[in-house]
């Protein structure tokens, strides 16, 4: 196990050298998606009006309030990825995401395309709201405020993290090995409990 | 009693939904602490920092722990000697819970169930979720409140076995169905169990179960031993914090057992995530207010 500090976007050379079970935290750049971002995206066909190349894309669960013209957060934390599944291979080829953030992992067509392209999945600890939105400087920008909670959100981070590598640019699925794993040795466990 | 002043109900159904959310109960801090040091992989491990790390934030900031405010749920024991009216103590969970949420501010979560729609109040038709019960000998208002987010609601579980299942069937359901919820209930938190009843009741024990401060067996040396044995079987599987493999996928399992009918054996699972959430407000009938846990 390996880590890291990086600093946002990233470069495929640096994604690559991540290997499940690593830890990374990094500063910069982060978007911030959820459903309805990427149904507007993929659905209704509208492009990003900001480039999102080897930048890392959060499912994300924002509290935001609108102070004026700026966006200040409340309170901001990470929603379940496995919803996201269906778009996540168009927005690492399409867009040259590098990292999707969330929590629970992503399938096989995302896990092909992050060997494909470069990029990995980076596992956030859920329910660490209160840490997640101390490490977010600024909201620098919400594009497509109409679908406000679910826009696209641009922030500056630093410090974020920790995150662990859970689906590598290499095909490594940590979730799925982990489950695996548990599933070997359930018989084990059965007997054990006499069921 | 004739003037006690409701509005106290009212003020303490929303301090507890504030508080349950920012300031996490000392039985649930020290089974994090004692978890994070018997656990030896350095993933886990890093979790566990992130979760100390946050729970830190928040007593500072008094701020949120987690983003999902969930639905609230409320149980309340009302003594024989408090004077009370239950209409007006359900209003005032209601009113309390609505202003919890518009006061803070923070997110609603509750919506109706066809049109999808938000009254942005996390209340509504059946909300807030309450639980009447009542005590002897007690002079006061005691009401105990939850929070409960989807991500580890959502891995709830109930099956009506038959007797000639045995009890195997039900220890079988609970580890399988922990096995099952990897990462979404935020782990590691408590699985709380329901074992007979009926249908309904046995749902209503599982979430009773994680109700329990973490450390507190049943008093049934029977069912205390199977939340031992389940406890080390779940954490035999290595699913660990968030799913991502490690020594500790629970802090504990938690059964509440209730008599069932003889030719019924079901059981249910609620899992509680690691922010497990509550707080405590005892009321006097001379207006004064206790907060807990
Ligand atoms: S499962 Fe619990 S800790 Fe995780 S996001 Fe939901 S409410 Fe928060």
């Amino acid at each position: 196990m390996a880590e890291y500090h990086l600093k946002s976007p990233f470069s495929e050379e640096e994604i690559r050298k991540l290997r499940a079970g690593d830890i990374v935290t990094f500063d910069g750049l982060l978007f911030g998606i959820r459903d309805l971002t990427q149904i507007y995206m993929f659905d209704q066909n509208h492009e990003p009006p900001v480039s999102l190349a080897g930048a890392p894309c959060i499912h994300t669960a924002p509290s935001l309030r609108k102070a004026g013209d700026k966006w200040e957060k409340i309170c901001v934390g990470t929603t379940t990825s496995t919803r996201m599944e269906r778009f996540t291979p168009e927005l690492i080829r399409r867009y040259g995401v590098r990292a999707i953030i969330g929590k629970g992992g992503l399938y096989q067509g995302s896990l092909d395309a992050m060997v494909k392209y470069g990029a990995v999945y980076l596992a956030i600890v859920g329910g660490s709201a209160a840490l997640e939105t101390r490490q977010i400087e600024e909201v620098e920008a919400v594009y497509w405020e109409h679908l406000h909670p679910e826009a696209l959100y641009q922030f500056r981070v630093k410090n974020f993290g920790p995150l662990t590598v859970a689906m590598d640019s290499h095909g490594r699925h940590l979730y799925e090995e982990v489950k695996a794993e548990a599933v070997r040795r359930l018989p084990e466990i059965y007997k054990k409990l006499g069921v | 009693m004739k003037d006690f002043d409701y509005r106290i109900v009212e003020e303490a159904a929303k301090q507890t939904y504030i508080r349950a959310l920012c300031d996490l109960p000392p039985d649930v801090r020290a089974a994090l602490k004692k978890a994070y040091d018997r656990e030896t992989k350095p993933t886990a491990r890093s979790v566990f920092e992130a979760i100390f790390r946050t729970i830190e934030i928040a007593d500072r900031d008094k701020t949120l722990i987690c983003q999902d405010t969930g639905l609230p749920i409320y149980k309340v024991k009302i003594g024989s000697a408090f004077p009370w009216n239950g209409a007006r103590i359900k209003k005032c969970l209601y009113e309390g819970a609505k202003r919890a949420t518009l006061e803070f501010p923070f997110r609603s979560s509750s919506t109706h169930p066809l049109t999808r729609v938000n009254p942005q109040t996390s209340v509504g038709v059946g909300l807030p979720v309450i639980y009447w019960d009542f005590q002897e000998d007690s002079d006061t208002l005691d009401i105990l409140m939850a929070p409960k987010g989807s991500g580890s609601e959502n891995m709830s579980k109930m099956q009506m076995f038959y007797p000639a299942h045995g009890v195997k069937a039900l220890k079988k359901f609970v580890l399988d169905a922990v096995v099952e919820s990897g990462a979404n209930p935020c782990p590691p938190g408590i699985i709380g169990v329901g074992i007979g009843g009926t249908a309904d009741l046995v749902v209503k024990l599982a979430k009773d179960a994680i109700l329990r401060p973490v450390g507190r067996r049943n008093p049934d040396p029977q069912i205390a031993a199977m939340e031992e044995e389940l406890e080390e079987a779940i954490n035999a599987t290595g699913r660990g914090p968030m799913g991502l493999g490690g020594d500790v996928s629970t802090l504990a399992v938690h059964i509440e057992m209730a008599y069932t009918h003889i030719t019924q054996n079901p059981v249910a699972v609620n899992t509680q995530c690691w922010p497990a959430r509550r707080a405590r407000a005892v009321i006097r009938p001379d207006g004064s207010v206790e907060y807990g846990y």
